[in-house]
């Protein structure tokens, strides 16, 4: 199966730049590993150490959130669309301009 | 001088700089002020902090600024009253109202925050603040932007109480009301922070803002004669105070100026905005955002910031969570004013009627000591009792008229 998986800015630098890239897997744990494997070090900014989602990504299948539903486990099929959020919004690039 | 060392990640620890960041570019926690207690240790007595002026700043070393305060040098210190009349009614035996409905200048515990985050602001060099706002945060931005000469934008959810509205519009600030609730505004203003390099106290500022909330915790342990209650029932809208409060006691107990603490912590939300009361009941630390639906507009937050961690610290402190109906809120604000003579807004009501509700329902014994987080004042929400109050009599000026009416009180007494 391949789906469209949405990179937030802050990852875009793994992707070469990429806002979308399409991936394929089963559910959204195969997403990840195979995202790993195109992108190498994507998985450690997106999940913790014990391989779960990290607390403060969104991790959104079709506009739900994956906690309501299987979570790494809630499977995907064709033509998906997958969007990785950052929890909270805003960045830190401004911090030393305008004011 | 000035005890911070930096920023860390609550998430994964990295550390970062002094500076205007609340977000890890790493794993995409939140920021929070990472301070010297060991420095602090060795100068923070009780002694030096009674020898204080009554404000919030007598506890300056356990806040993030590196001078003395420029913006709100007279905030907080608000009375911890003992609630003899309410304890009756509760059927409880040791009860305390900790009121900030009288913090200055604008009457609600965000007075704290916000002096914190404007003295922070100043120090960064900002020209102009603002916030996301649920109505007391902007009172308390507009007012004390004032007093700092910063340009101020307060952005609000457009159907708020004209208490709040007309509280900030007074003091010639830039209002800017938005077609949507308070999860949309605040999304805006993190890309106002972004793209305008302002300082958004509860966006960009809110390692810092936050800080200043733990004042409210320290106030309560020192005016309890330096000890920590059983129980502390804090309402929760982003869920930052309650985690503020936890901070601060464990603080107190890590710098030696109360001994142990084991203080439960009981949050309360109303039941058309309750994400974080009903993770808490569900046992669950995944917070469900809702589409909030009360009265208790200053509490209407539906994506709690703080969520997650207001669950942690209601459950590592042992304590529960509750929510009650605007019905049952409306009744506490009534009942407060009419034990205590205090008149809070709809949040109080909320943190009123749900510590009612743990006392009924055996979360909180009778026996224990409990203080309740009035955080805000009721004349700023009127339009929630208008309606539940007795209509005056009117009369002519004439003293038989006025005999009539005691007369119809006498019989009406007589019969019962």
């Amino acid at each position: 199966m391949a789906v469209m998986v949405r990179i937030p800015t802050p990852l875009r630098s793994l992707t070469k730049g990429a806002d979308e890239v399409k991936v394929e897997g089963k559910n959204i744990k195969d997403i990840v590993e195979n995202l790993e494997t195109n992108y190498k070090g994507i998985k450690e900014r997106i999940c913790d150490n014990d391989g779960q989602i990290r607390r403060f990504i969104n991790f959104y299948l079709n506009d739900e959130d994956i906690r309501f539903m299987g979570n790494l486990n809630t499977p995907v099929k064709d033509g998906d669309h997958i969007s990785i959020v950052p929890a909270i919004a805003g960045g830190n690039s401004h911090c030393n301009e305008i004011r | 001088m000035g005890f911070v060392k930096g920023l860390k990640c609550r998430e994964c620890g990295a550390p970062y700089p002094k500076e205007p960041l609340h977000v890890c570019s790493f794993c995409f926690g939140p920021l929070e002020v990472d301070y010297d207690y060991e420095g602090i240790k060795k100068v923070l007595t009780r002694k030096l902090i009674e020898s204080r002026g009554k404000t919030m700043w007598r506890y300056q070393e356990l806040l993030p600024v590196d001078g003395e305060p420029t913006v709100g040098a007279q905030v907080g210190f608000t009375p911890l009253v003992k609630a003899n009349n309410l304890a009756r009614v509760l059927g409880v035996k040791e009860l305390y109202v900790k009121n900030d409905s009288v913090n200055y200048p604008t009457f609600s515990f965000k007075d704290r925050v916000v002096s914190t985050a404007l003295t922070k602001a100043k120090e960064f060099g900002y020209k102009t603040v603002g916030c996301a706002t649920t109505g007391n945060l902007g009172n308390a931005v507009a007012a004390q932007a004032v007093q700092a000469c910063l340009e101020s934008y307060i952005i609000m959810p457009a159907d708020l109480e004209q208490g709040k509205i007309v509280g900030t519009l007074i003091y010639g600030t830039n209002v800017i009301k938005i077609r949507g609730n308070y999860d949309n505004v605040n999304k805006l203003c993190s890309e106002i922070a972004d793209k305008y390099g302002w300082a958004i106290v509860n966006v960009n500022l809110r390692p810092y803002y936050g800080e200043g909330s733990k004042t409210y915790g320290y106030e309560i342990l020192e005016q309890l004669g330096w000890k920590a209650p059983k129980h502390i029932v804090v309402p929760m809208a982003g869920g930052s105070l309650i985690t503020k409060i936890e901070k601060a006691i464990k603080e107190f107990v890590k710098l030696g100026l109360i001994d142990e603490a084991d203080t439960k912590l009981h949050g309360a939300q109303a039941s058309g905005s309750a994400p974080i009361t009903t993770a808490v009941k569900q046992e669950t630390d995944v917070i469900k955002p809702v589409k909030p639906k009360t009265i208790a507009q200053s509490i209407a937050i539906g994506n709690p910031a703080d969520g997650y961690y207001s669950v942690k610290s209601i459950n590592v402190s042992g304590g529960w969570a509750e929510d009650v109906t605007d019905d049952e809120l409306v009744e506490g604000i009534k009942l407060l004013a009419r034990t205590e003579g205090i008149f809070t807004e709809t949040a109080g009501g909320v943190t009123v009627a749900v510590t009612k509700k743990l006392i009924e329902q055996g979360k909180i014994p009778r026996d224990e000591s409990i203080v309740i987080s009035v955080t805000g004042n009721g004349l700023k929400t009127q339009e929630a009792v208008l309606d539940k109050l007795e209509v005056p009599r009117i009369i002519n000026p004439s003293l038989s008229e006025f005999d009539a009416i005691m007369d119809e009180k006498m019989a009406v007494a007589q019969k019962r």
